[in-house]
């Protein structure tokens, strides 16, 4: 996995799915230090959903993406509503088998890029039948 | 404008998008305890298997012809539709929904302004984002809408999947292709009745006097007569629900924010649907339940959430899907949103006289079901877990299902697996 810098996220304010639930009480007294903290606990679901209706999960099995971070029985967080591109980590279904594989679109034709030193690109042929089902946006690893 | 968005073989399409090596193949999905069939991929009915065959029967035929069987898988196909009906209210606030996977659009302000276009957009986003291919037929009324999907529908290579019926001449045209039976709202009786005087088409009845429509259909059939020349005259209240499931949703006038308001709707709803399938002789097998907040106003919480509660036995009883539909409220219900919209779905729709339990007489046996069910759960989970409301339905019956797909979006150790 590429080594990357750790980074602390916050909650974004300006986004429409941030809540605020202040339940503060109007009473006399000194105001409550609690209310600092008024916005709704981070929820990794906002940040790793884009498009609801669009988000799928998958398991990865197997070692062919060790090289981009994905290890076997990592979750996989989907989203379909993007377009496939050159570079993305896509989930494709090729003759009716699931791949997460990087995709390298060249003039030539779609290749799907294992990376693990161990595993073979798969150039697509017209005998294949793929389908790009989704582009892979997150990860989820157990440490 | 309307347009009339349905989800291509919907149950078929929905496994496709997890099993895609089906695509193009013959599918068949089968109801509650694999008892017969519900729902066919287009190549499935091209091989002559009709709705309802007793799987039983069938089996030797499926393994020779190489049919893919499923067991209905109702968390699946209710999650997928309600992804579906979230993407159709992006592009308009006034979305009916008709079914489980069909529901109407309508548009104002910009409406002959390139809206087949449109239409190809919806599509396509559909497409992409969930996997389902959909048909869209579009018209100045709801009843033209549904004759123009019809159309788009089988000519698919032709129309692409979307028709809009936007001027005379293919308003006509496509009246007088819809033979009269197929009209919307047109009964067996009433078929019967306009044949006998030479009404074959769509188009023949509007051609008839409003004097004698009125005399013989009611003012229901006059208002047909006006939808279908293009003047809006029909709700769908009062047009017979779809056979592949009834809906029964409404947005509220305000906002409701308690539970008992909430839950008063919901059973309302559910008995609701329980009467129109007692009205076609039907009885469900699954119920959808759903609720939101306003999605297109700004400063409130946004919320959406549904869930599928599949019933132990094909019923009818308005009293029993009440109480499951309350028990679908309470998994989604929270509180502090200001709810704008509920509504209750049904699916797996059955013909009463053939679902597998025929236990209803009268209203007392109901109840009798009813208590049955309660000891059911007691009996399996102890006395303490009475709250109905905690309990998956999916693991306090075993059903027979042993043809069924994953729960790939509403169970995590379900998910698809990539290698």
């Amino acid at each position: 996995m590429e080594t990357q810098k750790l980074t602390f996220f916050h909650p974004d304010q300006n986004q429409q799915k941030s809540l605020y639930l202040a339940q503060e009480k109007i009473s006399a007294g000194f105001p409550s230090p609690a209310d600092d903290f008024k916005e709704l606990r981070i929820s990794i679901d906002q940040e790793v959903v884009r498009n609801e209706e669009a988000t799928f999960y998958a398991r990865v099995s197997g070692e062919s993406m060790q090289g981009a971070g994905l290890d076997d029985g990592d979750l996989l967080v989907i989203d379909r509503s993007m377009e496939p591109k050159n570079g993305k980590i896509a989930v494709c279904c090729i003759d009716g088998e699931f791949t997460v594989k990087r995709l390298k679109v060249v003039e030539d034709g779609v290749f799907l890029i294992p990376e693990n030193p161990k595993y073979q690109s798969i150039k697509v042929t017209e005998e294949n039948e793929l389908i790009i089902w989704g582009i892979v946006t997150y990860v989820v690893k157990k440490v | 404008m309307f347009a009339l968005v349905d989800c291509n073989n919907f149950y078929a399409s929905c496994e496709r998008v997890f099993q895609p090596q089906w695509e193009s193949k013959a599918i068949v999905i089968l109801s509650n305890n694999d008892g017969c069939v519900i729902a066919r991929s287009n190549e499935a009915k091209a091989l002559g298997i009709p709705m309802g065959a007793p799987a039983f029967q069938y089996y030797s035929f499926f393994k020779q012809k190489g049919v893919k069987v499923f067991s209905s898988n109702y968390p699946l196909y209710g999650d997928m539709s309600s992804r579906i009906m979230s993407i159709l209210e992006q592009y308009t606030p006034n979305l009916e929904i008709y079914s489980i996977d069909e529901a109407f659009l309508q548009f104002k302000g910009f409406d002959l302004f390139n809206l087949e276009a449109e239409g190809h957009r919806i599509q396509k986003q559909i497409r992409r984002w969930t996997g389902i291919p959909v048909s869209i037929g579009m018209g100045p009324s709801k009843s033209l809408a549904k004759i123009a999907n019809k159309i788009a529908k089988k000519y698919d290579s032709k129309t692409g999947g979307i028709y809009c019926i936007n001027n005379e001449d293919k308003r006509v045209k496509a009246l007088k292709w819809t033979a009269i039976g197929d009209v919307w709202g047109i009964g067996r009786q009433h078929c019967k009745r306009l044949e006998s005087i030479g009404v074959r088409n769509a188009w023949q009845f509007t051609m008839l006097p409003n004097d004698w429509i009125r005399k013989q259909m009611s003012i229901l059939g006059l208002r047909l007569k006006k939808d279908l020349q293009g003047l809006p005259h029909i709700q769908l209240e009062e047009i017979q629900p779809s056979k592949k499931g009834i809906a029964t949703t409404r947005s509220f006038e305000g906002t409701l924010a308690e539970f008992k308001d909430l839950e008063e709707r919901i059973s309302t709803f559910a008995s609701s649907c329980a009467e129109k399938m007692r009205k076609q002789k039907s009885s469900c097998t699954a119920l959808i339940i759903f609720l939101r907040s306003d999605p297109h106003k700004k400063g409130v919480i946004p919320y959406r959430n549904s869930c599928v509660v599949t019933l132990p036995y094909a019923t009818n009883s308005s009293i029993t899907l009440s109480k499951y539909a309350v028990l679908g409220l309470h998994k989604i219900f929270k509180k502090g949103i200001l709810y704008k919209k509920a509504g209750v779905m049904t699916m797996g729709l059955v013909p009463t006289a053939s679902r597998q339990l025929p236990l209803f007489g009268g209203e007392e046996s109901k109840h009798l079901l009813i208590m049955k069910a309660l000891d059911h759960i007691n009996k399996r989970f102890g006395p303490h877990q009475m709250k109905l409301a905690n309990q998956d339905l999916q693991y306090t019956w075993k059903m027979k299902q042993e043809h069924l797909s994953q729960r790939y979006t509403t169970e995590i150790s379900e998910i698809i697996e990539v290698k």
